[in-house]
């Protein structure tokens, strides 16, 4: 049967890439167990260990509440109050994704040098991670059926009572959602801890490489710092409840009333006005007051050098995670099987895997195993693949969603082959979604810093790495033009991410 | 020549069977509907006449030709089958006219006289071919799916639940529009419903599949005037069962009187069924029966009104369709008179004789 040896072999290459993703713990785990237990005791159980957990712990417990309740107000007063001019504020509360958190650190390190530490690591971590919850929460307010809450009023609950028990209940995966998020991005950190001198597993990782490390410490650290990933994940999943939310009914969606907010409107503008003026103005303008002093002869010349060589590796990257996406989304959009929910498992996982530990266990798959493979465009390429196939998987099945197989079944009535149905069913309208795949994972890459430190072949500059090598030798107007470039082509990010929430219905 | 003959076609998905030995004769240009409720089959009946489902076992003739048997597989696109289904299924990222126009040999999808004449033969204007499909109401978007499978004229247009999705006056005028459509093309079409009233009035014979088996198939007034059993008068239409002792002479007697039988009568004791618009009203003392209103369904355009005959343990309950204004009251004394012969069926202890059913036994939704 030709339809079946076709989905066989589905499986198989979606099989593969999902023994691709679980790849770099594997290794990491193996090569931590390599150090046998009494010298994994002895460099584990040490205070320079537990004071890498205790900051760790105390960033998560300030940062993670912190972009939570920014984030979760932000989004009610945007789409369920009478705000001024609330579309602008969506788009100005989106925008500080387009600056990479570690140009963020840099902006606030000269504008406020006395800013370290604890209290810069927290400040720049939450000013640039709100967006992560504010996203989710914003597009979910606005696809709520407002029905709901009128039901809960005509039962007698106040208006506050009314959201407390029918809104917020529906808003918890979403607010959980985001939390992980921040939870995760703040575990992978690198640039904004390094530069604000506040000392994570991941930056001792990013130590332990940069002095060559010889034994098994780095992948001891990282195992730990999996652990951690693990708990988060698993923690989440406890956040979000079992309860099950269904839509019920048919009926079309009436667009929900908006509060007043009366004497409280000047209250909120100033708010998010201060969250935006710290989270994107800060750094914009200071990217832009360097500039100014940067402008000299070979700047444009080199800047292109780099931003070409950043662009190709985007696309390469992009590519990749697409292709290697593709396998995986049809089969967990056409059939269900224990091998789907399997796949849809290590999915999950990987995007919990930092990008520290995914460059640690290439490089150590490398050196031990396939050494020509070491510092090659080749491995970087399939870093990027393993980082950022989560987010290429979430476009290709939105994108799978919109081409459902009875449309396919449709065309074949109407007399189309199967080869004639994909490109003239499936294709144009999964389309746009393997597009937006693409450009998330071209972005991501284009600023991806710890991954391309660990990986990227010599001689091989990126925007990051190139403004990363500035900032380490505290030539900040050098670094500005490559953080503006890396700031002017993450704007697409941000208006994709816009349409996201508009077109949440 | 585009008949369908179904021989004894299984069907299972795993281990649950779903179609038992179905067997089914559509005849060239008419029009079947196959009614039956949620779970009953009938999609997956749908879905092997048109190729995206193999049968177990059995054969599926098309026309004369075996598109699905033993060793025998024709693809969909082979079959020159067209397919209509519940939410319509528009292709999003293409026009009206690039809809129609899908399944027609590329030369011909240039041109719009096609389109046109087919947004004619649905009752749509001209001016939807440039629309995109979420510019329509839900029963435009039901007529375009139409016009696009009959396109490429296929000789057999099979619909699911084309209708179901609308609200009632859009369902009835699509309805009509659809059979208008296809009797000017002279395809023969399976309609699959869960609605009695579609089935009657859309179709040349209506096909009852409970659990995946056909129960009866004949044209509309001779199913539901002679239903072949209880079940099957039940699942058709309103009902009114009383219990009854068979006769000589092809009669029964029973609270209702004696009545003459229509078809075979068992012996010994029966259920007598009669439709609800066989009891006629008479002003009180004047009927051949006397009973007291109990309750008042009204519709407008008619009304049920429940009787009992007799009182204390021996009363007996049924119900009467009344048209006119001015049906009776609750309370009311009224005459009976009963039209036409009745059918009886052998007695089943599980019927209550008291001609008490639910209202709808179809469910409603597929």
């Amino acid at each position: 049967m030709r339809a079946s040896s076709r989905s066989r072999g589905v499986a198989v290459a979606a099989t593969l890439v999902a023994a691709l993703t679980v790849l770099p713990l594997v290794v990491v785990l193996l090569d931590a167990s390599s150090a046998g237990v009494e010298e994994a005791v002895d460099y584990l159980v040490r205070p320079r260990v537990g004071e890498l957990l205790a900051n760790t712990g105390l960033l998560m417990g300030v940062t993670v509440p912190a972009t939570v309740v920014l984030g979760t107000l932000a989004a009610w007063l945007v789409e369920r109050t009478a705000l001024p001019w609330a579309g602008l504020w969506r788009t100005l509360l989106l925008a500080p994704l387009a600056v990479p958190a570690f140009v963020s650190a840099y902006a606030w390190v000269t504008v406020a040098p006395w800013l370290t530490g604890f209290g810069g690591a927290a400040l720049v971590t939450t000013l640039a991670y709100f967006p992560f919850v504010f996203l989710p929460v914003a597009a979910l307010l606005r696809s709520l059926d407002p029905a709901e809450e009128e039901v809960a009023r005509s039962l007698g609950l106040s208006p506050t009572r009314a959201v407390v028990r029918t809104v917020l209940p529906r808003l918890r995966p979403a607010i959980s959602g985001g939390a992980l998020l921040v939870a995760l991005h703040l575990l992978a950190e690198y640039g904004v801890l390094e530069m604000m001198r506040f000392q994570t597993f991941t930056t001792a990782i990013m130590q332990r490489y940069a002095v060559g490390f010889s034994d098994a410490s780095g992948s001891l650290l990282a195992s730990v710092l999996l652990g951690l990933c693990l708990l988060v994940l698993t923690l989440e999943v406890v956040a979000r409840g079992r309860r099950r939310v269904s839509r019920v009914g048919a009926g079309t969606q009436r667009p929900a009333t908006r509060a007043r907010l009366g004497g409280w409107t000047a209250p909120a503008l100033v708010m998010l006005g201060t969250l935006v003026g710290l989270a994107l103005v800060v750094p914009v303008a200071t990217v832009l007051r360097w500039l100014g002093s940067a402008i000299g002869d070979g700047l444009v010349d080199d800047l292109l050098t780099v931003t070409a060589s950043t662009v190709l590796l985007a696309l390469l990257g992009g590519l990749a995670a697409v292709v290697a996406a593709l396998p995986g989304a049809w089969l967990l959009n056409r059939r269900r099987s224990a091998l789907t929910v399997l796949l849809e498992r290590s999915t999950y996982l990987a995007s919990a895997l930092p990008g520290v530990v995914v460059g640690l266990a290439l490089v150590t798959l490398a050196i031990d195993w396939a050494r020509p493979l070491y510092q090659t465009l080749a491995l970087t390429v399939l870093a990027y693949a393993i980082l950022f196939l989560p987010r290429a998987m979430v476009a290709l099945r939105a994108g799978l969603a919109a081409a459902p197989p009875e449309l396919s079944e449709a065309s074949r009535s109407l007399g189309l082959g199967g080869p004639a149905t994909l490109v003239r069913v499936v294709l144009p309208l999964i389309g746009p979604s393997v597009l937006t795949g693409f450009v998330l994972v071209s972005l991501a890459v284009s600023t991806e810093l710890t991954a391309t430190l660990l990986l990227a072949p010599t001689g091989t500059d990126t925007l990051a790495l190139a403004f990363w090598r500035e900032t380490s030798a505290l030539d900040y107007a050098a670094a500005a033009p490559y953080a503006a470039v890396m700031i002017v082509l993450s704007v697409p990010l941000t208006l994709l991410l816009r349409r996201q929430i508009l077109e949440e219905r | 020549m585009t008949d369908v003959q179904l021989r004894a076609v299984t069907a299972a998905y795993g281990r649950h069977d779903v179609l038992d030995e179905v067997n089914l004769v559509v005849p060239e240009g008419t029009t079947t509907a196959v009614l039956g409720g949620s779970g009953s089959g009938k999609t997956t009946l749908l879905r092997i006449i048109a190729g995206f489902m193999q049968p177990r076992s059995g054969e599926a003739v098309i026309g004369g030709r075996t598109v699905a048997g033993p060793g025998v597989w024709v693809p969909p696109e082979r079959r020159g089958v067209g397919y209509v289904r519940q939410e319509g299924g528009l292709f999003p990222h293409l026009s009206v006219a690039g809809n129609i126009a899908f399944g027609l040999p590329w030369p011909r999808r240039r041109h719009h006289d096609r389109v046109l004449e087919l947004l004619d033969l649905v009752g749509l204007p001209a001016e939807v071919a440039d629309r995109r499909p979420d510019q329509l109401s839900g029963g435009q978007q039901q007529r375009v799916a139409l016009a696009r499978a009959l396109a490429p004229r296929p000789g057999l247009v099979l619909l699911d639940e084309p209708f179901s999705s609308l609200d009632t006056t859009l369902r009835a005028t699509t309805r009509d529009a659809t059979a208008l459509a296809l009797r000017a093309t002279g395809a023969t079409a399976v309609l699959v419903t869960h609605d009695q009233d579609e089935a009657l009035s859309f179709a040349d014979q209506v096909a009852i599949l409970t659990s995946g088996r056909i129960r009866q198939a004949a044209a509309p007034r001779a199913i539901y005037r002679d239903p072949v059993d209880a079940d099957v008068a039940q699942f058709l239409g309103d009902a009114v069962f009383v219990p009854g002792e068979a006769a000589t002479d092809g009669c029964v007697t029973c609270p209702l009187g004696t009545l003459p039988v229509r078809g075979q009568s068992p012996r010994g004791a029966v259920d007598v069924m009669l439709r609800p618009e066989q009891i006629t009203l008479t002003p009180a003392g004047t009927g051949q029966l006397e009973a007291t209103v109990r309750h008042v369904s009204f519709f407008g355009h008619d009304a049920l009104v429940e009787l009992a005959l007799g009182d204390g343990a021996a009363e007996q309950r049924i119900r009467a369709r009344v048209v006119g204004l001015q049906p009776p009251e609750a309370g009311d004394r009224v005459g009976l008179d009963i039209v036409g012969p009745v059918r009886a069926f052998p007695s089943r202890p599980d019927r209550p004789g008291g001609g008490q059913r639910d209202e709808s036994p179809v469910p409603s939704s597929a």
